[in-house]
């Protein structure tokens, strides 16, 4: 339900134009590579957009090798078309619990607006965090294509049945918890769905184009929050590194168990809305990283960490996969809070939307004789 | 008052109003009000940043806007009584909200046009950002007084509750750039027919609490003023 026209409120990347040029970040800083693959994704949305493509099936074509088709020409589903129910059934999924992972994942960062140490740090992260709200809206708007309301997964959000992403199961105890969210999990929300700007769904794809560019200015500005406090006083610079040391086992851990034990990956695979492994893409996001906190001054922890010539990639140690599943099972140390918080401030607003729908429906009850 | 104090008393509303809007950042009742609510207090502290900086070299002393909003204690605060007030439900937010727009609106469109160039480019900037607060909390405003019994309950419990604050900022300054008792008529007349379109009854006036320009607060600012400063207090000299 929209209770307001938006026109005037929908950001479009707040962050960016906060940031300013105020900040030169150096050259392997987050956002320059990943931003390209996800310009060229636009891009080959674009040709496939202009390719011919039949506009359907023909009278007498079987819908399902139409699907076939479709995928294997690297073209996109759109709400139109058939679709195997279990990839709709996936997609729902997967785009309401990202979805979901937007909107609680505005509680951690948005725990330190009120205390934010700068009246300018404080207004970035207002903005970022309202970028979150956004990037929520338009992620339930993508599942809405596929034939499921925003009420209906907002409700199986509340009752536990879907689930977001673990990661904000964590409690941002400290300011430097600001800049190691940015940092890592929007770093690893990056390299999970660039690869999404390509995904066969094409409202999904498009969608995860947005939220990529703009995710990707969240992460400079958690990057510079480090790099300031990482240069900063003793104190800061002590602040700084206890957030990377509590925060990149369970960054690691946000690219979900590692390949033998992944449930949905081989059917996703197959059907083009994964393109990568968990263990592939969480290679490359130590490999992106290692060089970023040297950069940073600041030290990841994990003392097996090294540089494998064969390999062509950095060894490191796996992120605890027990832990990851107790926090997916409800018993991380935020998990309790944030469903709370959510199901609070439901049930607190329901007078003010049963308000707005009951306005809204004098309104149009007023109109009816003029458009009769 | 002064335009030092003119100047800090503005910024000081805006920046105590954009504390508490923030406060509702993943709380609204809707996911659409999260955006806007965020959107409003990052237009207020838009211009808290601009009008704290600008009182910083008026005064001179080599303050700049966060030794300003983070080194003051509640009584060199010069802020109205009303935008410190707890948020209290929805219906108390968007009072808040009103009244407060529809005294920002004329008071910027008058800065607009006042002879010190600093102020008058702030008044041009923020009261088209101003415009829309006053549109988005009268629309609320109308919603909830003419929606369901409870809302209406509610709305004018939250009306009558925050009237007696804004008589505060009328107070009569010929002064100060933009003298704030010239901006009543203008207010009076938007409050009057959106509380009339939202079948709400004008409270009447009595009570008249104030002292926020001259730093008296509620006991609400400190507490406020406590959990705004307490990191930025806890690394003195430090930069962030």
């Amino acid at each position: 339900m929209l209770l307001h026209p938006l026109v005037s409120i929908v950001p479009s990347c707040n962050t960016s134009y906060m940031y300013g040029n105020d900040f030169a970040p150096p050259e392997d800083a987050p956002g320059g590579g990943l931003l390209g693959e996800v310009e060229a994704a636009e891009a080959a949305l674009r040709e496939a957009a202009a390719r011919a493509r039949r506009g359907g099936p023909a009278p007498d074509e079987d819908v399902e090798a139409y699907f076939a088709d479709v995928i294997d020409a690297d073209q996109k589903i759109e709400p139109r078309d058939w679709m195997p129910e279990a990839y709709r059934r996936t997609l729902i999924r997967q785009i309401a619990q990202h979805a979901h992972s937007e909107i609680i994942g505005m509680q951690p960062e948005g725990n330190w607006i009120s205390r934010a140490p700068s009246l300018k740090r404080k207004a970035i992260l207002l903005a970022k965090v309202q970028d979150e709200a956004g990037h929520g809206l338009y992620l339930y708007a993508a599942a809405e294509t596929l034939g499921i309301s925003r009420d209906e997964l907002v409700d199986l959000l509340l009752d536990g049945r879907q689930k977001y992403s673990s990661i904000f199961n964590y409690p941002t105890l400290t300011w430097a918890d600001v800049g190691a969210i940015g940092w890592l999990v929007d770093g690893a929300a990056i390299v999970n769905q660039v690869p999404l700007c390509r995904c066969s769904y094409g409202p999904y794809a498009r969608a995860m184009i947005r939220v990529c560019k703009e995710e990707s200015f969240h992460q400079r500005q958690g990057y510079e929050i480090l790099h300031t406090l990482a240069h900063g006083t003793e104190a800061q610079k002590a602040m700084a590194q206890d957030a990377v040391d509590r925060w990149w086992y369970p960054s690691l851990a946000m690219f979900g168990p590692p390949d033998g034990d992944s449930t949905h990956s081989a059917q996703s695979m197959a059907w083009k809305i994964k393109r990568f492994s968990n263990d592939e893409l969480r290679q490359r996001f130590v490999d992106m990283c290692v060089g970023q906190a040297e950069v940073l001054g600041l030290t990841l922890p994990d003392p097996d960490l090294r540089w494998n010539d064969e390999r062509q990639a950095y060894d490191y140690t796996q992120p605890d996969y027990d832990e990851l599943m107790r926090v997916i099972k409800g018993n991380g140390p935020c998990n309790r809070e944030r469903m709370a918080h959510r199901r609070k401030a439901h049930a607190d607003g329901a007078w003010v939307r049963e308000a707005a729908a009951a306005y809204a429906a004098k309104r149009s009850d007023r109109k009816e004789p003029v458009a009769a | 008052m002064s335009r030092f104090d003119f100047t800090l008393a503005i910024g000081d509303d805006a920046l105590i109003a954009a504390q508490r809007l923030g406060e509702w950042t993943s709380r609204a009742p809707e996911m659409e009000e999260d955006i806007a609510l965020a959107n409003i207090a990052l237009d207020q502290l838009g211009a808290a940043r601009l009008l704290l900086t600008y009182a910083g070299e008026l005064e001179g002393a080599g303050r700049d806007e966060d030794d300003l909003a983070f080194l003051r204690d509640d009584r060199e605060f010069r802020n109205c009584l009303l935008v410190e007030l707890p948020n209290g439900d929805f219906g108390v937010t968007m009072a808040k909200l009103f009244f407060l727009a529809a005294y920002q609106v004329p008071l910027y469109t008058a800065l607009a046009g006042c002879a010190d160039e600093r102020l008058a480019a702030v008044g041009a900037k923020a009261r088209k950002e101003s415009a829309y607060h006053l549109d988005h909390a009268a629309l609320w405003v109308k919603r909830l007084g003419d929606g369901t019994e409870e809302s209406h309950r509610r709305m004018q419990d939250a009306v009558d509750e925050v009237w007696p604050y804004v008589h505060e900022l009328f107070n009569p300054d010929p002064a100060a750039p933009v003298d704030p008792s010239t901006l009543r008529a203008d207010f009076d007349a938007t409050v009057s027919a959106v509380l009339d379109e939202a079948t709400l009854t004008r409270p009447e006036t009595g009570w008249t609490p104030g002292g926020g320009r001259d730093g008296l607060h509620t006991e609400h600012l400190s507490y406020l003023l406590a959990e705004m400063q307490v990191l930025h207090r806890a690394h003195p000299g430090a930069s962030w």
